[in-house]
């Protein structure tokens, strides 16, 4: 089965090991992902203003890329995306006074009603093949590895764009389960990692990090599990400096879903690109015996 | 803290238009304070999401102002999926930040931001930050 696919921008930058890894997973899985041959920046951040409608022309346009392909659904890997995505494709859909400005102003394309459904890639995972399918291929289960799910933001909020229970989701959980590995719930799975304000309030952000992080640890997680290039970096990318900030904190290593997921599926651990993972997650996997291929 | 309210100032201009920007209805809210209360930034904010939308409602635009509360939150969305009253603050966040960004004033100076941490961000920071903090 082929799936319409928008990568984004992260995703043919910094976070090679999100996509490379998700599109090996998947063709083990029996799903391949046809990257749109056309696609443009979805401009990451949903408009809340309601008069707003210039920015909802990007993430709208690449529905429209879609659908000029013939697909009827597309899947995004980035949280960020999928949001924006989700977002402007229902309001295009709902509210026929904004659908026909953003049609008329748009004039190479044809007239767009939502026709496209956004989905997120652990929807995929969850709704057509299931955990007991996932399970079946699972090749190397990763028994022994104590993983914390991190939702983030984009996932589950607003509720019209949630994949899942806002409050208490447990998508990522059951994914955790199928490949074999221990969830470890904590606390902040649906906190904020503090976001954009990275560019602004990086120090706002260390903070974010050390709660989210300490916590993870304290309660006996080895690994955290996101699905957000975003909150990868927020939590990866400075543990160095919390360290020095923070003299118990120990690092962990973040995985996106799809690292995981190819991992149990025994596929070669090189996909998984864990060279570019901010803390390398090697030793910890090494050292539970589960990077044999 | 000293402050006046008056007809002139409960329907300003300022409030009329952070209802048209943001679509809220800023009555509903009865200040039960859930929105500080799960807010994520609440820790570097100098005043709490709860007291902006007070001070939005009674017309108290300088004071919003001098805060640097708007610029603080993340758009993260818990208080909108929490309010239960319904109220969406990140939108009324939004439409204040919006205020301000309308009169071509940016909050980030996108041309003073380091080369080095330009090329270490991801890109998914950079546009967002520069999708909410300029102009």
């Amino acid at each position: 089965m082929n799936l319409s696919y928008y990568p984004g921008c992260t995703l043919k930058t910094k976070s090679k090991n999100l996509e490379d890894s998700a599109i090996a997973s998947m063709a083990a899985l029996g799903i391949d992902l046809v990257e749109l041959p056309r696609w443009n920046c979805c401009g990451t951040v949903y408009s809340l203003a309601d008069d707003d409608l210039v920015h909802h022309l990007a993430p709208i346009r690449n529905l429209i890329r879609a659908k000029e392909e013939g697909s009827n659904k597309v899947v995004t890997l980035c949280s960020f995306c999928y949001n924006i995505m989700k977002r402007a494709n229902l309001l295009i859909k709902n509210d026929a006074e904004k659908r026909n400005t953003l049609n008329s102003f748009m004039d190479e394309e044809e007239d767009y009603e939502g026709e496209v459904e956004v989905v997120h890639l652990l929807e995929i995972l969850r709704d057509e093949i299931g955990w007991e399918g996932i399970a079946e291929k699972v090749k190397l289960p990763l028994y022994g590895l104590k993983v914390a799910p991190y939702y983030g933001c984009t996932l589950l909020r607003p509720q019209e764009a949630a994949i899942d229970s806002v409050e208490r989701p447990t998508i990522l959980k059951q994914l955790i389960q199928a490949t074999g590995a221990e969830a470890v719930d904590f606390p902040f799975t649906t906190e904020c990692c503090g976001s954009f304000q990275i560019v602004s309030n990086p120090d706002f952000v260390l903070d974010r990090a050390w709660n989210i992080l300490s916590s993870a640890l304290r309660w006996g997680a080895e690994a955290l599990v996101l699905s957000c290039p975003l909150c990868d970096f927020n939590l990866g990318q400075r543990q160095k400096e919390l360290g020095k900030k923070y003299r118990e904190f120990k690092e962990i290593p973040i995985l996106y879903f799809t690292q995981l997921l190819a991992l149990s599926l025994g596929l070669d651990p090189e996909v998984c690109r864990f060279e570019l993972n901010y803390v390398d997650p090697r030793p910890l996997l090494e050292s539970k015996g589960l990077l044999r291929h | 803290m000293r402050i006046e309210i008056s007809a002139n100032k409960l329907r300003s201009d300022f409030v009329k238009k952070v209802e048209e920007i943001s679509g809220e209805t800023l009555p509903s809210c009865y200040q039960c304070g859930k929105c500080s209360a799960g807010c994520p930034m609440s820790f570097a904010m100098d005043l709490l999401p709860n007291q902006i939308i007070r001070l939005v409602q009674l017309g108290q635009e300088d004071d919003i102002a001098k805060s640097k509360t708007i610029w603080t939150c993340a758009s993260c969305l818990t208080c909108a999926v929490r309010c239960p009253r319904g109220v969406d603050l990140s939108k009324i966040m939004e439409a204040l930040r919006l205020i301000t960004l309308r009169k071509n004033t940016d909050y980030v100076e996108p041309s003073k931001i380091e080369g080095d941490t330009i090329v270490e961000l991801p890109q998914i920071a950079l546009v967002s930050s520069f999708r909410k903090f300029t102009a």
